[in-house]
């Protein structure tokens, strides 16, 4: 059975950089997928070759048996893969639901504007945003703004999802309900593949975990697997806060 | 034969001034993500500025061109205030249509004052001659005057305190202010220091060439052009792409009528564009 | 979208349109709403790649212009009626739109920009090396053209009325967009053009049919006008001021508004009659634009509608 979403040997660089380096894993239905790794390892950049930002130089990006490497960003969210900003990027002088209706009217199912509407609403519902919908992206906190980018996505109704750092800035209150929500989506039938620094989150709602270091895959596994991994717990020592955490709060 | 060869001599001795006249252009492009539509008037204003030094004032031209330099700035400074502060951040078609607007005055004002006719600024100096061919001192004395504000320039930008400023808030200017650079300042200097290299660019092409209020356009269409050439904030890259336009000017000026000059002048701006967005003279790799 | 009040104050607006100078038997008053239906029509259109989209067309006039030269050409030698000259002009500019469109929109921001002054210089020059439109020096139509109108007097009614219905037709245009599946893709290529395409918008397409479609009734209006004045020449087809006022009028109304070009208009014209009519300022016409422009831009950039949603939100609902 093939998965969700094949790379295969995939590699990028930037000037004298190599951001990612023959890097192939693969993401199946219905699974959640977390992508971790220190600083600058170059995760956010394959989420940009992934969902059509960037071309890559080499290695196969394949979703649902289909060859999506070199595709435009457009015909990839076509297919059925939506994404979201790690910066996030609201159409600031539409109201929260004009902003879901774009996500739900050009997403795979293709609706038209009135279904989009319905589509965008009960997305937005489901994020938590009911009580903002006609509230101008522009007014919006940036725990409403961070929602408001999962909300689009959501509204695209995609096959599979990928978060970048959606609880980043948040508050506990507000991870909790976010991390609720991501298991909601995953509920639903949408695969997701989250990009996360907040280790406890990810750990816990991670089915799998691909370890990125300097644009190489350091380690894939179970949560428990990859926390235990000497080699993912030496690149994150640069990071001893982050290192303690992996390791459940024991001292290393 | 020889006479295209001239020719070509020629449109790189006057493509360096357009380089020149560029590099203005891109530095405020590059470091503040600002396209500045008043840079054709403000070449326009270089212009009448030297000229009403020199026949107002009776100063040589070549001496008059030192103010000119420092009037630019400050003008930039004002115009930086005016038009472009408060759209720092705003979506790049504010500072469009804000830097346009102005345009739009300075014309005007202008062409109400002034009127459209014609201006020269006259200065004889001895030429070059090579055989059949003589290469007018003026673009040689020009092409030389360009070479040294280029270096100073350079020695600007690369070796003193407010340049290295500039080029840190070029490259990222949150990162800038945070290690306690005043970027507003160092903003409005390097909006200054654009309209500086416009102005000056223009006192020299008014030694060279006879011009009208409404120049302005023209030369700011060569400025693009050459922009798109050396590729977005890089100097460097203007200076070759001027001297690279200036060669296409003397290979393309003896077989055609002049008002095709602009109009292929534009077809290559935007064939450039659409073919190498990146610019023809940037060295870097993507 | 008959729901709607908006449709209904459109209509209203039409009708003013219509009945004042009809009532009231007022020719200058007809001549003067010409100007300003004209404008709105301009600006109208425009808004669609401005507003919506979040492309500045400086060199809008070209289809305004083109659409004129192939009005005036098809009345007179091949003998064509005035409606049907006037549609074909305006079907074989948004054609030609659409392609240019398609290579010219790749460019982003002030080079998109600087490429539709550039295209609106070559159409000229091309027009002005072109013998069979009479290069430089233009086409003249014969006064007999007015005969199948009853005549010149009536000719001008008839015109007048046309233009109203052009005008009617782009206000409904925009509203009609605006209401679209393709209206919330071009909003929302003008907020976020990256983010719209990553969400599925089709980005080149979109931008490219905005762009035809604001050519097509500019481009019927400018053979109207033109056959109005009897007279074609390139350098009053391509006169950028035209193009300028207009981007001036849509920030002033409100980008991205529906009503807010047709209250630019209004304003913008009264704004210039009075300049005219004041010795000082005759020539300042560009001027005043620029300085109009720049206040807008810097304190009022969602224009005068922005303003009066952002006091009175309500309005927004009524008021598009």
């Amino acid at each position: 059975m093939t998965a969700l979403l094949e790379i295969e040997m995939l590699s990028k660089h930037f000037g004298g950089v190599q951001a990612i380096n023959e890097l192939s894993f693969a993401v199946e239905e219905g699974e959640i997928l977390g992508l971790i790794g220190p600083n600058g390892a170059g995760k956010t950049t394959l989420f940009n070759l992934i969902s059509g930002v960037f071309p890559c130089d080499r290695g196969r990006i394949r979703f649902r048996g289909t060859d999506i490497a070199g595709a435009t960003p457009y015909r990839i969210a076509r297919h059925g893969l939506a994404r979201t900003h790690q910066i996030v990027q609201p159409f600031e002088s539409m109201t929260v639901l004009e902003n879901c209706t774009v996500g739900a009217c050009f997403g795979r199912e293709n609706l038209s504007r009135a279904a989009a509407g319905e589509a965008a609403r009960e997305a937005a519902v489901f994020v938590g945003l009911e009580d903002r919908l006609e509230t101008p992206a522009a007014q919006l906190t940036i725990a409403g703004k961070k929602r408001l980018e999962l909300a689009r996505a959501v509204a695209a109704r995609s096959v599979l999802l990928m978060l970048d750092e959606v609880l980043a800035g948040l508050n506990p209150t507000e991870v909790e309900h976010m991390i609720g929500v991501i298991r909601g989506i995953r509920a639903r039938g949408t695969a997701i593949l989250m990009i996360e620094h907040l280790m406890q989150a990810i750990m816990s709602l991670s089915d799998r975990i691909v370890v990125l270091n300097s644009g190489q895959k350091l380690a894939e596994g179970s949560p428990g697997d990859v926390a235990n991994n000497a080699a993912v717990i030496e690149a994150y020592l640069g990071d001893p806060e982050l290192a303690r955490e992996l390791h459940g709060g024991a001292a290393i | 034969m020889f006479g295209i060869i001239a020719s070509i001599i020629d449109g790189v001795l006057v493509g360096s001034v357009y380089g020149l006249a560029a590099m203005g252009l891109t530095l405020i492009w590059g470091v503040m993500d600002v396209v500045n539509l008043t840079h054709g008037s403000m070449i326009v204003a270089g212009m009448f500025g030297l000229y009403f030094l020199s026949a107002a004032l009776g100063l040589n031209p070549y001496v008059a061109l030192p103010p000119i330099v420092v009037g630019g700035f400050f003008v930039g400074l004002a115009l930086y205030w005016i038009s472009v502060h408060r759209m720092i951040g705003r979506p790049p078609l504010m500072s469009l249509l804000s830097t346009f607007s102005v345009n739009l005055v300075l014309v005007g004002l202008g062409t109400a004052a002034w009127g459209t006719g014609l201006f020269n600024v006259d200065v004889s100096l001895p030429g070059l001659s090579l055989g059949r061919y003589t290469f007018p001192g003026t673009h040689i004395l020009a092409a030389v005057l360009t070479a040294i504000i280029a270096a100073l320039l350079y020695v600007f930008l690369y070796r003193t305190r407010p340049g290295k400023a500039i080029r840190a808030v070029s490259g990222n200017r949150v990162a800038a202010e945070l290690v306690g650079i005043p970027t507003t300042r160092v903003l409005s200097m390097a909006f200054g220091l654009g309209v500086a290299l416009a102005s000056v660019s223009g006192g020299l092409i008014a030694i060279l060439f006879p011009f009208t209020l409404l120049s302005g356009d023209a030369y700011q269409l060569k400025s693009f052009v050459v922009t798109v050439l050396g590729g977005l904030g890089n100097p460097t890259g203007a200076l070759l792409g001027g001297i690279a336009l200036g060669l296409v000017e003397g290979l393309v000026t003896p077989f055609m009528p002049v008002s095709w000059t602009l109009v292929i002048e534009f077809a290559l701006f935007v064939v450039v564009l659409i073919v190498r967005p990146g610019g023809v003279f940037t060295f870097r790799r993507d | 979208m008959l729901r709607r009040p908006f449709f209904w104050i459109i209509a209203l607006i039409i009708a003013v349109f219509a009945l004042a100078p009809v009532a009231t038997g007022d020719v200058e008053l007809r001549e003067s709403l010409l100007l300003a239906a004209i404008y709105i029509i301009l600006a109208s259109n425009l808004n669609l790649m401005l507003g919506y989209a979040g492309y500045v067309n400086f060199g809008s006039i070209v289809f305004f212009g083109l659409g004129g030269y192939i009005c005036v050409y098809l009345l007179g030698a091949p003998g064509w009626p005035l409606v049907a000259a006037a549609v074909a002009g305006g079907i074989a500019v948004s054609l030609l739109a659409l392609v240019f469109g398609l290579g010219i929109l790749r460019l982003r921001g002030a080079y998109f920009a600087l490429a539709t002054v550039g295209v609106n210089a070559a159409v000229q020059a091309f027009v002005a090396n072109f013998t069979p439109w009479g290069g430089s020096s233009g086409l003249y139509l014969s006064s007999a053209l007015f005969a199948p109108l009853g005549g010149p007097m009536k000719a001008l009614w008839t015109i007048y009325f046309l233009i109203v219905a052009i005008m009617g037709l782009s206000l409904y245009l925009s509203y009609a967009i605006k209401s679209s599946k393709f209206g919330l893709g071009l909003l929302a290529i003008g907020q976020n053009e990256d983010a719209a395409a990553v969400l599925g918008v089709p980005t080149p397409l979109y931008k490219a049919l905005a762009y035809s479609a604001s050519a097509f009734l500019p481009a019927v209006a400018g053979g109207l006008y033109f056959f109005k004045g009897a007279f074609i020449q390139p350098a009053d087809a391509f006169d950028l001021t035209f193009s300028l006022e207009a981007i001036v009028i849509v920030m002033l109304g409100g980008q991205g508004t529906i009503i807010g070009p047709a209250i630019g208009a209004y304003l913008y014209e009264e704004l210039r009659g009075w300049l005219l009519t004041s010795d000082t300022f005759a020539n300042f016409q560009l001027v005043a634009a620029g300085a109009l422009l720049l206040v807008m831009v810097q304190f009022l950039p969602s224009g005068l509608m922005g303003w009066v949603y952002a006091r009175w939100p309500r309005v927004r609902h009524v008021l598009e």
